[in-house]
């Protein structure tokens, strides 16, 4: 019998949550990496036995771990995220040129076809390419030195590259997001980069439709319409389904279109899921009530998912990389909070359970379908 | 040999439980130390000091016979009795934040 596994991304170390198809009990294993932060963990599509982790901390930087066993064991490959090149200046807060400056690795995507080929998101923005399962890291320079560079700027996050989908139709199309300066396409592998935000609309920058510079939150894709993404910026929710030639919005009758993670429903490419969060200074829901809001239209209408989710007293935000569905039959549908808590539906969103409840602050969440 | 204390967390990526003890080749500087140190335990290159720039990271602090070494050069010869092996040197994370 088939199962799901998710790896939950805390401020404190990697939990491991797993359950049978049923989704009705989960186990839960962890700290793995106790005291470190754990931005993202994610699997591989060709085995889910292979998962990935950034492990990172004020103290001693950045590292990767993997594991070959479902997360039994684990070995520390390569951490060396060096800029390749000259590093050129980005724009800081004030306003005045810095150079690029490694942080940390905020989102890791195995390849979807080749068990070893696995991507990396830094902050300060940039992307790396490992094909050995993580033993060397190089950089896809073409991103970082796109003419837009300098005029990146970071988000109140960092100046973090923090969305990689790899086109399930071209192998050499990738779409990257990072905050605050975009969305990016590449059609060559990585080689060449074009900005792809013709359509957002962001009062928080001096020109509000500028090529670069919006802080986009997150891009979510149907596998089976590669053309049509979805995106939660820092306020809207847009949709393309040019690849990203243009983008319209699709907030609609949301309460409030701020938020951070967006995700499509593993068999309908017109169902979408967002976590609307009260605004850009207010980082917890609405009215004190947990929300999923889903929309089977693609957008526009929204419905508003509360069986199983707290409804009073709550104050939790939902960050970008923590809300991930699996791909069962009925689908299932996660999402971890700022608060610890791990919620899960078994049935596309109707009915939600905590599946754990007390962990540190979570980061992120991925879902795996086990054998 | 120079003994050597790491922090927790290292010594948990280095599976080392106590001291470590590592050979240096030439003036024994923080420079030559550190240097052993990554050298037996490729796993800690980065978390004491910055790939790139190979400075000290904020957050790492070095003492030895209770002095704090973190500012000082790192080709300043250690103190006699780390060379001598009666004193480890610490590697130590800074206390910042919880």
């Amino acid at each position: 019998m088939s199962g799901v596994r998710l790896l939950v991304g805390t401020r404190k170390g990697l939990f491991i949550l797993t359950s049978d198809a049923s989704r009705r009990d989960w186990k839960v294993d962890g700290p793995h990496f106790g005291g470190w932060e754990i931005y993202h963990a994610n699997g591989s599509p060709v085995d889910p036995d292979r998962i990935y982790v950034s492990q990172s901390g004020g103290w001693f930087g950045q590292l990767i771990q993997r594991s070959d066993d479902g997360g039994a064991t684990w070995q520390q490959v390569d951490h060396d995220f060096a800029y390749s090149g000259e590093v050129g200046d980005h724009l800081w807060y004030d306003g005045t040129p810095r150079p690029w400056e490694f942080k940390r690795i905020w989102h890791l995507e195995p390849s979807r076809t080749e068990l070893d080929v696995v991507y990396a998101g830094a902050e300060d923005a940039a992307l790396y390419k490992s094909t050995d399962g993580g033993q060397k890291w190089v950089e896809l320079t073409g991103l970082r030195t796109h003419a837009s560079a300098p005029k990146w700027q970071p988000g109140a996050g960092g100046m973090c590259l923090h969305t990689i989908i790899l086109d399930p139709v071209d192998p050499d199309r990738i779409f990257v997001a990072i905050s605050a300066a975009g969305a990016f396409r590449t059609d060559d592998g990585g080689v060449t980069w074009q900005p792809i935000n013709r359509g957002l609309q962001s009062e928080g920058i001096p020109d509000p439709d500028a090529e670069v510079g919006h802080c986009v939150h997150r891009i979510a894709q149907h596998p089976s319409r590669p053309d049509t993404l979805f995106m939660q910026k820092h306020w809207d929710v847009m949709r393309t389904d040019d690849a990203g030639d243009n983008w319209r919005e699709i907030s609609g009758d949301l309460p409030t279109d701020f938020g951070f993670p967006i995700a499509v429903h593993a068999h309908e490419p017109e169902t979408i899921y967002v976590v609307p969060i009260t605004s850009d200074s207010l980082h917890y829901v609405m009215d004190g009530k947990l929300r999923v809001y889903r929309s089977r239209t693609g957008g526009e209408q929204w419905e508003p998912l509360t069986v199983g989710l707290p409804q009073e007293h709550c104050y939790v935000n939902v960050l970008r990389d923590a809300m991930a569905v699996d791909t069962l039959d009925e689908c299932g549908i996660y999402f971890g909070t700022s608060a610890g808590q791990v919620y899960g539906s078994a049935d596309s969103g109707d009915t939600w359970k905590a599946l754990v409840s007390d962990l540190p602050p979570i980061c992120s969440v991925e879902a795996l379908v086990l054998p | 040999m120079i003994r050597v204390v790491l922090p927790p967390h290292l010594r948990t990526l280095a599976h080392v439980t106590g001291e470590v003890r590592v050979e240096v080749a030439g003036e024994v500087t923080q420079r030559h130390v550190l240097d052993a140190v990554e050298e037996r335990f490729p796993m800690l290159r980065g978390t004491m000091r910055d790939r790139a720039t190979g400075k000290r990271r904020a957050l790492v602090r070095f003492f030895a016979c209770e002095e704090d070494l973190s500012n000082d050069s790192p080709d300043e010869p250690l103190p006699d009795r780390v060379v001598k092996g009666e004193e480890p040197f610490l590697v130590v994370g800074a206390m910042a934040g919880g």
